[in-house]
C-alpha cells in the first residue's frame, strides 16, 4: 500500500511536469511573437500614416508608400482566392464522397500529400514556364494568383479532406434514409457540417500566400510599380516583394519602412482571420 | 389466420458479405404488410446488415456484396433498373443512435418531403408526422429550437417522425431503443403499436422481451444463418429449434 502510494505521487508530480512544460512552451511561443510585433511596430508605426498607405514607392523614404504593394497584395489574394476554393474544396468532395478506393485515387493522394510539401520557388518555376509563357499571361497579377493557387491547392484539398472525413457517417445515413441523392446529403449537411474545418484550412492557405515572396520574384511579379493593377492583366508588386526590397537597402529609414509594411502585412492576415473566426462563430450557432 | 397476410418484402436465398466474408447466410423469410417483424440474434449475428440491405444502405458501404433477390412488391430491389433513392423513399429506416440532423425541429422534418418535391401544407405534414411519433406536445412551443437540445428518447422520436413524414410503406428500425433509458424505451414500444395500424415495420432488437412484447412475427438470426422464423408466440414459448430455446431463455447471447 506504501508503495503504491508513493508510485501515485510520483505520478502527480508527473503529470504537474508536463503541465508546466507545456505552459512553458505555449509563453515562450507567445513571447517571441509579442517580441516580433513590438519591434516592428517601434520601428515601423512612426512612418505608418495616410501618406505612407496612399504613397507608390519612392527612392526618398519619407515620400515612399505601399499603395501599389498593397493593391497588388489584395489583388492576387481574392484572385486567388477565387481560384483555388472553388478547385481545392470540390476536389475534396469528390476524393472523400465519390472517389473509390482504388489505385488511381491512391495515386493521387500520394501526390497531393508530395506537392504541400514542394518548395515554394519550383511552383515560381511551374508558373514561369507555364502560365508567364505558354499561356502567354505575361506578368500579370493573373499569373501570380495562378501560380498561387497551385502553391496552396494542396494545402485546401488537404484540409478540406479532414473537415469532409470528420462529418460523422451517422449524418448522411440519416439523410439517404429519407430519400435524399448523394447530391443532396453533400449540399445540405455535408458541406455546412464541414464548413469550419474548411474555413481553417482556406485561411491558412491564403495566408501562406499573403506571405510568400519566391514565386513572385520567380514569375517576375516587379519590385518597383507606379501604379494600380486596374485588371487581372495588369503588371502588379505585392507586400512581401516590397518589404524585401526595402530590407536590401542600405538606409535605415528603408528598413522602418520595411517594419511599418510588415505591420500591415500582419494586420491584412489578422483582419482575415477575424472575418474567418466570425465565419465560424456564425455556423457554430445554427 | 395465414392467408389474411400480404408479403411486401420477400427475401430470398439472401447472402450479403463483407471483402469476401460473409455475414448473411441464404436468408430467407417474407415481411407481411402492417406486421412487425422483429429480428433477433446475438451480436454480429448479422442481423443489422440484413436489415440494412432492405432499404440498399449496404451501397455505400465498401467491399460490400449481396446475392439472392429481394422483392418489393413485384419489383426486383438490386434490379440495375431499381433507383435506389426512390426505394428509400418508400423504406425508411430509424438507426441505432438517434441521430437527427444538427438543424432545426421543423426542419429536421420537413427537410425529407421538401427535397422530394412535397408541395402541399409542409406545416400540416410536420404537425401529424410530430402527432404520430407522440412528440408533438413536447416540441409543438419550440419546433424552431436545435433538434441537439432534446434529449435522447425525444432525439429518437424526432428520428421516427422524420421517417413518418416521409410517408413510406416500410419502416426498418435498427435496435432504436439501445441508446435509451426504460421510459423513453417504453414510450416508444407503445409508438410501434399504433404505428402498426398503418405501417409495417422491421425491428432489430438485442432486447427479447421487447421482441415479444411488440412483434407479431420472430426471425432468429444466429453467425448469418436464419435458425428459426415464425409466429413471435411459437418463437418463445415453443421454439422448434433448440438453439433458439436457448438464446430466448437468455442461456447464450
Amino acid at each position: 500500500m506504501a508503495s503504491s502510494a508513493n508510485n501515485l505521487s510520483w505520478r502527480h508530480k508527473k503529470a504537474k511536469l508536463f503541465q508546466s512544460f507545456c505552459l512553458g512552451v505555449t509563453v515562450s511561443a507567445v513571447t517571441l511573437l509579442a517580441i516580433l510585433i513590438y519591434q516592428v511596430s517601434m520601428l515601423g508605426l512612426p512612418w505608418l500614416d495616410g501618406q505612407f498607405l496612399s504613397s507608390f514607392p519612392s527612392r526618398f523614404p519619407e515620400k515612399a508608400g505601399i499603395k501599389s504593394a498593397l493593391a497588388g497584395t489584395l489583388w492576387l489574394v481574392s484572385l486567388t482566392a477565387s481560384i483555388a476554393i472553388p478547385i481545392g474544396v470540390l476536389a475534396a468532395v469528390y476524393l472523400e464522397e465519390y472517389a473509390k478506393p482504388n489505385r488511381l485515387t491512391e495515386f493521387i493522394n500520394i501526390n497531393i500529400a508530395n506537392l504541400a510539401g514542394v518548395p515554394s520557388i519550383v511552383y515560381g518555376i511551374l508558373g514561369l514556364a507555364i502560365f508567364v509563357r505558354t499561356f502567354a499571361l505575361e506578368r500579370s497579377v493573373l499569373s501570380g494568383a495562378l501560380t498561387m493557387s497551385l502553391l496552396i491547392l494542396p494545402v485546401i484539398i488537404i484540409a478540406s479532406r479532414e473537415a469532409v472525413r470528420a462529418v460523422p457517417s451517422s449524418l448522411r445515413q440519416a439523410a439517404y434514409a429519407v430519400g435524399a441523392t448523394r447530391w443532396q446529403v453533400i449540399r445540405a449537411h455535408v458541406l455546412p457540417s464541414a464548413l469550419p474545418g474548411i474555413l481553417t484550412g482556406v485561411i491558412l492557405a491564403i495566408s501562406r500566400a499573403i506571405g510568400e515572396t519566391a514565386p513572385l520574384i520567380m514569375i517576375g511579379a516587379l519590385t518597383y510599380v507606379a501604379f494600380v493593377p486596374e485588371g487581372p492583366m495588369d503588371e502588379f508588386t505585392a507586400l512581401p516583394i516590397q518589404i524585401f526590397n526595402w530590407t536590401s537597402r542600405p538606409q535605415q529609414e528603408f528598413h522602418e519602412l520595411a517594419s511599418a509594411g510588415i505591420f500591415v502585412l500582419l494586420c491584412v492576415l489578422l483582419m482575415m482571420n477575424a472575418v474567418a473566426v466570425y465565419i465560424r462563430y456564425r455556423g457554430s450557432r445554427e | 389466420m395465414q392467408d389474411e397476410n400480404r408479403t411486401v418484402l420477400d427475401i430470398n436465398d439472401v447472402c450479403i458479405s463483407y471483402a469476401g466474408e460473409l455475414a448473411v447466410r441464404n436468408v430467407s423469410l417474407p415481411i407481411y404488410e402492417k406486421k412487425i417483424t422483429a429480428i433477433i440474434g446475438p451480436s454480429g449475428c448479422g442481423k443489422s446488415t440484413l436489415l440494412r440491405s432492405l432499404n440498399r444502405m449496404n451501397d455505400f458501404i465498401h467491399g460490400c456484396e449481396q446475392s439472392g433477390y429481394l422483392g418489393f412488391h413485384e419489383t426486383d430491389l438490386y434490379a440495375s433498373s431499381t433507383d435506389p433513392v426512390e426505394v428509400r423513399l418508400r423504406i425508411g429506416m430509424v438507426f441505432q443512435r438517434p441521430n437527427p440532423f444538427p438543424k432545426s425541429i421543423y426542419r429536421n422534418v420537413a427537410w425529407g418531403p421538401s427535397i422530394n418535391g412535397f408541395n402541399g401544407e409542409m406545416d400540416e405534414r410536420v404537425e401529424k408526422a410530430l402527432r404520430q411519433a407522440a412528440l408533438w406536445d413536447e416540441v409543438k412551443d419550440r419546433l424552431q429550437d436545435s433538434a441537439l437540445n432534446l434529449s435522447g428518447g425525444q432525439q429518437q422520436r424526432l428520428c421516427i417522425a422524420r421517417t413518418l413524414a416521409m410517408e413510406p410503406e416500410i419502416i426498418l428500425m435498427d435496435e432504436p431503443c439501445s441508446a435509451l433509458d426504460p421510459v423513453s424505451t417504453a414510450r416508444i414500444e407503445d409508438l410501434l403499436f399504433e404505428l402498426r395500424e398503418n405501417y409495417t415495420i422491421v425491428i432489430v432488437t438485442h432486447n427479447m422481451q421487447q421482441a415479444a412484447r411488440v412483434s407479431q412475427y420472430t426471425a432468429f438470426l444466429e453467425n448469418g444463418v436464419l435458425i428459426e422464423y415464425g409466429d413471435t408466440e411459437d418463437v418463445f414459448t415453443r421454439p422448434a429449434n433448440r438453439r433458439t430455446e436457448e438464446y430466448v431463455t437468455g442461456r447464450f447471447g
